[in-house]
């Protein structure tokens, strides 16, 4: 039998339908894999024992010529996602061991559709950061290396980190600035974050709210079309859920891009960006091109201004989500002299240093006297950056642009320079700030040998055409190199 | 853009802290008072975009909240509500006196 | 209108040592809408249940639960807006108010700050004066808004810990916000009793305020009469009409004492002791609020039509001003007892039922003079609730018709009413069981009743001879006579035969 790890989720599910290969079997594999990639810390929980029940069980509905979408196929889940009897951390102490007595919206459905799933994937605390260097848990390591540890991004390292070192079939992810497509790209993998409200919250630990979206990672295009197609769907529990009918996501994928309007923003570059993710970014458009899309030049002139008013909403609304964690009800309390003690040396003893910065910003830009020049400015400059979007649409039918500014950095070393760190996300927030479908790519390997992506920004609910180009992308890109496998 | 100019200082970042239920220790305050002014700075150049009659955006989706029938369909799940408590006794939540 | 410039009358000023004072009260009430989930989760509202077994996950802030807006709620709250004769908002949002405190589970209160659902209004309230009929006054209505209760924190079960009963957590109240209009204790009663009738008949709260489900905050600050607004108070919870009252009187009359002595009031947070009838502050070490309030992005804003709206309205029942001009209007009764017996739906329900329910149609006046005079009374003094009358609208109907039918008179009616109140809901006897049982009948015979006159004329010959010349001495008369009989000849009988007699 062929090395079942290094099979697409397309071609897993294709396997196990036709009775190829037995989902214990395939389960198995990636077990040991697992086991083998410890040193990449991918997991902060692993469960192989139920999720070789589980393959157990998919194993006879396959059988019977039945199952759901995901039947049988391993995957993992970042740990922000809340597991009914699986510990979730979010990547925090201060969770302590809180086991959830419910599951999310997004994870019942894969569920539901026959997923088995392997355990819980490291992350940064509670999705803050871009480095996965922020867990409690430790750091996340890169599958690709050049002479020294990389980081595989943030803040859904583990998910990113064990799709590319084929411990896991693919992950879940969350993207609230660049989550998933940031990782993707410093993995070699493929992510989209879907439109906002497309994947329910219910159940996902809260970053920033009226940013955070769930959304798979995976090895293909294809492949992240099949998860999305299970993740996502309304959800009455959500208030902010789209309720509208998911279209066909896999089908979306052969569609080309004959006659498609590809807009190209000139502000999608930044001082001291390699030449090489310039170069990418032009192959990307002649690619495109050569497909039959119509290339057309767009601006968005208030690209520059994502990057802070993200850093201000995201850690307002941070501030008040983690205002719950406080040791009362669930997670670790820190006993102090009084109940006021116990408040602040449980959050203080249980957030990490970038946490608390956060926590602490945004509680500054909400504060009295402060919110009208802060707050009220960044919520009105993030309107005009979807104007912005408004206005390229009556031009094009979607966006390509870098999806970072460099391709993974050695573990360490931005990790003590605050706003360094945040402009890893300088291409990828813009599209949170305005609730759009937006893709990561795998396109070629940089000067070191390490993998760079490429995004396409769509229509809010037109993930069908991020699809299409996405594909499309893929095809030329022909991008079929792995990481040497140095951590067995 | 702030309304004053000397920006952040200890005595704010104390402040903060105690809003946020976050220990700080003393030594720590002017270390984080220069933190966040370096992030503050970064952030000022939102100042310069004109927003004047721009309505601020405060969800991505272009709806009005849904909403849902005053039905009783959930409680009743105390053992699930207590299940992850650091302390509980006879049902309820057991926390650290709250007042004097 | 009177509101905010208004001066109180003079005689309500207090006095001072150099001048008067004017007291100045606004009051926020909280009303808990009378809903059978909770504002923001399927968990039920019921009050008494044991400790956190009305919770959802959403209600005790599990990672990742978020809230869906219950339209029970919203409806309520634009028709209450609309028995504040209040503007309603047809776009509304909320807000979080974020502080810490162990039975916020959030570690924030969804509420709504800068856009409530119901703008100003303005209600009239009549308050109850020392000598009788109030005059009406205007109140105006800031606002009313939307917000979660929070649970409820337990100190007497541990003496170094607190137990916490998420229950409540996450119920819907309505705030409802006046404007600084009141100047006087009665004036601020009559308007929660006012606020409390309204909600009532609108069955959008049960205005129960032993349980809580409606209680009142008071600002109180004091000024020179029509001088500038004094720095107020806020005094939290005050759970009775009486103490509301208490609370004011204790309030103002400390505030001027400290102000007389050369002191400034803070402003700040006070708790009104019940037991002690004082007010004492609330402040405490971290009192540094700062409750940031921004946008809940896990709700999105609350967009509701014109047409929403008018058919709620369309769809209102009769409100208390509503009813009490149309008992004027029908039942040919006072407007001042129109006003009482309207101010709360039970009332104005009992009072339907006695006027217009039994054979034939009772004299209104006279069962308004019974509801508001021995029932309202004698409940009183019990500390009963109507709806928990012993003597229901069947009983005092019953007696009322004993009156109309002249078997009793309204002297022995009463006498009748007090066994009918005592007896109760035990024995149940109905006014006629009590008039046969104990021998109450009216002496109606004509022969009867001159044998008594002639007897009491006999027996007092020196006033009957007084009388042509002074003929208020009848009273003295009747007054033997109806003695005489027990009180149950008939009053018009024996004054009819007297003045025959007697010459008049």
């Amino acid at each position: 039998m062929s090395d079942l790890t290094k099979l697409s989720l397309e071609a897993a599910l294709a396997g196990l339908k036709a009775r190829e290969f037995s989902s214990v079997e395939i389960t198995k594999a990636h077990i040991d894999a697992c086991m083998d990639a410890a040193d990449l810390n991918a997991f902060v929980t692993t469960d192989f024992t139920n999720a070789m029940k589980s393959a157990e069980s998919s194993d006879a509905k396959l059988a019977k010529g039945e199952g759901g979408a995901l039947e049988g196929a391993p995957l993992g889940i970042k740990d922000l996602f809340c597991t009914e009897g699986v510990k979730t951390t979010a990547g925090s102490k201060i969770l302590g061991d809180f086991t959830p007595q419910y599951e999310s919206t997004v994870t019942a459905n894969m569920k539901a559709d026959g997923m088995v799933m392997l355990g819980k994937l490291n992350l940064d605390e509670f999705a803050m950061g871009s480095s996965n260097e922020t867990s409690y848990y430790g750091s996340v390591i890169n599958p690709w290396r050049k002479d020294e540890d990389l980081v595989p991004g943030g803040s859904s390292g583990g998910s990113a980190s064990a799709v590319a070192a084929n411990i896991c079939l693919g992950a879940t992810a969350t993207d609230t600035g660049g989550s998933i497509r940031q990782p993707a790209s410093f993995t070699g993998t493929t992510g989209i974050k879907p439109t906002y409200g497309r994947c329910s919250r219910w159940g996902v630990v809260a970053f920033a709210s009226s940013l955070d979206q769930a959304g798979p990672i995976t090895r293909t295009v294809k492949d992240s079309a099949i998860m999305l197609q299970s993740m996502a769907g309304y959800d009455a529990k959500d208030s902010t859920s789209i309720n509208k009918e998911l279209p066909d996501f896999a089908a979306a994928c052969d569609k080309g891009v004959k006659g498609m309007k590809i807009g190209i923003p000139k502000e999608y570059t930044m001082d001291g960006m390699p030449k090489e993710i310039e170069d990418l970014w032009q192959q990307g458009i002649k690619w495109l091109e050569e497909c039959g899309a119509e290339i057309v030049h767009v601006s968005l002139p208030h690209t520059k201004y994502a990057l802070p008013a993200y850093y201000i909403v995201a850690p307002a609304e941070a501030s008040s989500n983690l205002a719950r964690y406080d040791g009362m009800r669930y997670g670790e309390r820190v006993e102090g002299d009084n109940l006021y003690d116990t408040y602040e040396r449980t959050r203080a003893e249980g957030f990490g240093k970038e946490v608390r910065r956060r926590i602490m910003m945004g509680t500054y830009v909400l504060s009295a006297g402060y919110y009208d020049a802060y707050y009220l400015q960044a919520q009105k400059v993030r309107t005009k950056i979807a104007d912005d979007f408004k206005r390229a649409w009556e031009k094009c039918d979607a966006l390509l642009t870098p999806t970072c500014p460099s391709a993974a950095f050695a573990v360490g070393r931005e990790v003590n320079d605050p706003v360094t760190m945040y402009l890893n996300d300088i291409f990828t927030v813009t599209a949170n700030l305005a609730g759009l479908p937006a893709m990561s790519v795998p396109a070629a390997l940089d000067n070191n040998g390490l993998p760079l992506g490429l995004q396409i920004i769509g229509r809010a609910l037109d993930e069908e055409t991020v699809f299409a180009a996405s594909s499309a992308l893929e095809k030329c890109a022909e991008f079929t190199a792995k990481p040497e496998k140095w951590w067995v | 853009m702030s309304e004053d100019n000397s920006g952040v200082t200890a005595e704010t970042v104390k402040k903060i802290a105690r809003l946020s239920r976050l220990h700080v220790e003393p030594d720590r305050l002017e270390f984080l008072a220069d933190e966040m002014n370096g992030l503050l700075a970064w952030i000022e150049q939102l100042g310069e975009v004109d927003v004047t009659g721009v309505e601020p955006m405060t969800s991505a989706v272009e709806m009005a909240a849904p909403m849902r029938k005053d039905e009783i369909t959930d409680g009743g799940v105390r053992d699930k509500v207590l299940a992850n408590a650091p302390k509980t006794e006879a049902g309820y939540f057991v926390v650290p006196r709250s007042v004097e | 209108m009177f509101t905010a410039k208004r001066v109180a009358d003079k005689k309500d000023w207090l006095s001072g040592r150099d001048h008067d004072w004017e007291i100045i009260l606004g009051l926020e009430i909280h009303a808990q809408v009378a809903s059978n989930s909770k504002l923001f989760s399927g968990a039920a509202t019921e009050f008494g249940a044991e400790p956190n077994t009305q919770v959802s996950l959403v209600d005790a802030a599990m990672p990742g639960m978020l809230p869906v807006v219950n339209a029970f709620c919203i409806e309520q709250a634009v028709r209450t807006g609309l028995g504040l004769n209040a503007q309603i908002n047809l776009y509304s949002r909320f807000d979080r108010k974020n502080y810490f405190y162990p039975d916020l589970p959030q570690g924030y209160q969804i509420s709504q700050f800068e856009f409530p659902i119901v703008g100003e209004g303005e209600i009239e309230i009549t308050p109850e004066s020392k000598n009788g009929d109030g005059e009406p006054c205007i109140v105006g209505i800031e606002r009313l808004h939307l917000e979660q209760d929070a649970g409820k924190s337990i100190h007497d079960l541990s003496p170094d810990e607190t137990y916490v009963d998420l229950n409540r957590s996450g119920v819907c109240l309505m705030e409802i916000v006046s404007k600084p209009d009141m100047r006087t204790p009665e004036e601020a009663s009559a308007y929660v009793e006012k606020i409390r009738g309204i909600v009532r008949a609108l069955g959008t709260c049960d205005g129960d305020m032993e349980k809580g489900n409606l209680r009142a905050d008071v600002n109180v600050s004091v000024r020179k009469p029509g001088g500038e607004l004094g720095t107020r108070c806020e005094i939290k919870n005050v759970n009775s009409m009486r103490f509301i009252r208490q609370a004011i009187n204790y309030e103002a009359r400390r505030q001027i004492d400290i102000l007389e002595a050369g002191g400034e009031i803070h402003q700040e947070t006070r708790l009104f002791d019940n037991k002690k009838g004082e007010t004492r502050s609330m402040r405490s070490k971290e009192d540094a609020h700062d409750y940031r309030y921004f946008p809940d992005p896990d709700l999105l804003p609350i967009k509701i039509t014109d047409k929403y709206i008018d058919d709620i309205r369309a769809d209102m029942p009769e409100l208390p001003d509503a009813r009490a001009a149309r008992f004027v209007e029908q039942y040919g009764i006072p407007a001042y007892d129109a006003a009482i017996l309207t101010d709360d739906k039970a009332k104005g329900d009992f009072y339907e039922r006695l006027v217009s329910t039994g054979a034939k149609s009772r004299d209104a006046k006279i069962a308004a003079n019974w509801m508001m005079g021995d029932l309202f009374g004698a409940l009183n003094k019990a500390s009963i609730d109507l709806d928990d009358s012993p003597v229901n609208s069947d009983g005092l109907g019953g007696l009322l018709d004993l009156i109309g039918d002249k078997t009793i008179s309204g002297k022995i009616a009463k006498d009748v009413f007090e066994k009918m109140f005592e007896g109760g809901a035990k024995t149940k006897e109905s006014a006629g069981e009590i008039v046969e049982r104990d021998g109450l009948k009216q002496v109606t015979d004509t022969g009867a009743i001159e044998k008594m006159v002639q007897d009491v004329i006999d027996a007092n010959a020196d006033q009957a001879a007084k009388v042509a010349d002074n003929p208020r001495l009848i009273g003295f008369f009747v007054g033997q006579v109806m003695k005489a009989s027990g009180g149950k000849a008939n009053p018009q009988a024996v004054n009819e035969i007297l003045r025959k007699k007697l010459g008049l």
